[in-house]
């Protein structure tokens, strides 16, 4: 069954809109709803951590340095004697950013592409499919390092880099969700109205395509928060000082030696929780709004 | 089938030669002069001079671009503006490395997903199906570099059972080279093997459902007989595709498994000529990969036609 008979063929005259269905569908889900927990604490951590942490990201207490967890710091001490704990929480803050515009960037424009395709069809479906088809040839991390290597390494080239990456993937998703809408009973229908095809794409395909959107978007966010910090682990992506997870975990490697696993553990969890409540979440929201769609690693594994 | 496999090549022809476009367009997107910029504080007119004629910067873009097509269908891929060596002959040492990583991966990978992906399809819903599951979870959200720096802390730094990284080739000390492939292809083959997992799991559960399966449990076959001469010679068409499309994934993915135990691959040189500015060698690496990627894919598909004749129409 596709998203649109769903929409056709829901409770007619029933008071709970769909959101709130859809929300108390996802709240059954414990893993799901586990996840949605985690990312709101990430969220408020982001916002409020410069207020909540014991000690500034870059404070130095050189006398303390490569400290292990101690009451004074949790998660101890970096060659720096910057306090981990206070780095790996406002970690989170450049994580979600990145991930945010970077996949919000990718939403937009492939959403718009999807559209474009899927509804014209003939020669501009052909050319940007095939456009997005080279794009998809290329390996993730390999895309993202090109284009860091041509722009300069930055806040904003690691967005866009990344946004590049998954445009792609928004845009087969949304076309393919377009082609399965576009003739509908009921668009042909406002379309014998002499609706323009403006009105027809904004009122009535785009809230058909829009389930598959946002389980695409939870999923993408978990991969784009992995590219991130693979790209900032490598040099290339958020440079230090700013508390990042990827640049901590490249500084942690030059301790490992002398024993510092603290260094090298915390920030590392930090990303496998965020990730894997992202991918929950994903999970849980493709179940309940389109159980046919497969993960953005899967997808990328199959098509 | 020939119309099939003619039309695939021809879109993975098209791909490459879009592929082709993107990798040349990468230099002339640099602001300002690439080799200046390369050059950095070494300036010299001179050795510009001589990189500007080699690279053929100075010429119109169209003439460019299908010169330098021309040259890398015949191999010729430009001159490293770093070490001056052919990027020909710079990739072909690094590729043993790549190859030699990429498969021992995949062969973790396997080794981890495909008892882990039948047991957990035959026992669905019981604790070791929850296991896998759960594996796989963690699987596909871990940083595998992250994973790496782990395993080095553990067998490296506190047991001392293997050496933190480097690469020494198979025909040079054979037992040396696989002590210190294990971490490296374990830390890539575990991510691999999740989501390997998932797919033998689904796909076993799918053979398991097929009516002629059901007919044979219902005529009193013994369960491991089914499973074997039923249910696995189905499951295993979908999973050979995806192993294939995994190692194409592998590969893609694989500079950051190289960066953390200091693997001279192709990842890890294209990651050092984006550092050091070197254009040709960059152009060089990310063609090869993204052309083994596309090739991979490439194989698979025709591959899955010939196994499976309902995708050939």
């Amino acid at each position: 069954m596709s998203t649109a008979d769903t929409t056709l063929e829901g409770p007619s005259g029933d008071a709970t809109p769909r959101w709130r269905q859809t929300l108390s569908l996802l709240a059954k889900n414990r893993l799901a709803s586990a996840g949605a927990v985690v990312l709101i604490v990430l969220v408020l951590a982001a916002v409020f951590g410069p207020s909540l942490v014991p000690y500034g990201v870059n404070e130095q207490d050189i006398a303390s340095r490569l400290n292990g967890p101690s009451g004074a710091h949790w998660f101890g001490t970096d060659d720096l004697g910057r306090d981990v704990f206070s780095r790996v929480l406002l970690g989170a803050r450049v994580s979600l950013q990145v991930g945010v515009i970077a996949v919000g960037i990718s939403l937009v424009a492939g959403t718009a592409i999807g559209l474009a395709a899927g509804y014209r069809g003939g020669w501009l479906d052909a050319v940007l499919m095939r456009l997005m088809d080279v794009l998809f040839s290329f390996p993730v991390i390999l895309l993202a390092i090109a284009i860091v290597a041509v722009l300069e390494p930055s806040l904003f080239t690691l967005q866009l880099a990344i946004a590049v990456v998954f445009t792609p993937i928004h845009a087969r998703v949304v076309r393919g969700s377009v082609l399965s809408v576009r003739e509908d009973v009921h668009i042909q229908a406002v379309r014998a109205l002499g609706a323009s095809d403006l009105r027809i794409v904004a009122k009535h395909v785009l809230p058909n395509v829009a389930a598959p959107v946002i389980v695409q978007a939870s999923l993408s966010l978990a991969f784009a928060i992995l590219t991130e910090a693979a790209l900032s682990y490598l040099g290339i992506g958020v440079q230090p000082p700013r508390a990042a997870w990827g640049a901590d975990l490249q500084a942690s490697q030059g301790f490992l030696a002398s024993g510092s696993w603290w260094m090298a553990v915390f920030p590392g969890l930090a990303i496998l929780v965020t990730v894997m409540a992202f991918n929950l979440l994903g999970d849980g929201l493709r179940d309940v709004l389109d159980p046919k769609q497969r993960s953005v690693i899967e997808s990328r594994g199959v098509t | 089938m020939t119309g099939f496999v003619l039309r695939r090549i021809g879109q993975a022809l098209i791909a490459l030669f879009g592929v082709s476009v993107v990798v040349f367009a990468l230099v002339h997107l640099v602001p300002g002069d690439p080799i200046r910029a390369a050059l950095g504080t070494r300036f010299d007119p001179e050795i510009y001079q001589v990189l500007l004629e080699r690279s053929g910067l100075d010429q119109p873009l169209g003439v460019q671009f299908f010169d330098w097509l021309g040259r890398a269908l015949t191999g010729d891929l430009g001159v490293s503006f770093r070490s001056g060596r052919a990027v020909t002959t710079e990739l072909g040492d690094r590729l043993p490395a790549t190859l030699l990583l990429a498969g021992g991966s995949l062969l973790v990978g396997l080794i981890i997903a495909i008892p882990a992906g039948i047991i957990s399809a035959v026992r669905q819903g019981k604790p070791v199906d929850y296991a896998a599951s759960t594996f796989a979870q963690v699987g596909v959200s871990v940083p595998d570099f992250w994973f790496g720096i782990l395993l080095i802390l553990l067998f490296s730094r506190t047991l001392g059972w293997l050496p933190p990284g480097g690469y020494v080739s198979l025909t040079e000390d054979p037992v040396e080279a696989l002590q210190r492939l294990l971490l490296p292809a374990v830390t890539a083959g575990v991510v691999t093997g999740s989501i390997l997992t998932r797919f033998v799991r689904s796909s076993v559960l799918e053979a398991m459902q097929a009516d002629h399966v059901r007919l044979a449990r219902a005529k009193g076959m013994p369960e491991r007989y089914v499973l074997r001469h039923h249910v696995l010679r189905n499951a295993w068409i979908p999973v050979v595709t995806i192993t294939g499309l995994q190692l194409a994934t592998l590969l893609g993915g694989i500079v950051v498994v190289e960066v953390v135990f200091s693997w001279p691959g192709i990842g890890r040189l294209a990651l050092d000529a984006v550092y050091g500015r070197d254009y040709p060698v960059l152009q060089g690496s990310v063609l090869v990969i993204a052309a083994g990627f596309l090739l991979i894919n490439l194989l698979v598909d025709l591959l899955y036609g010939r196994l499976d004749p309902r995708i050939r129409s």
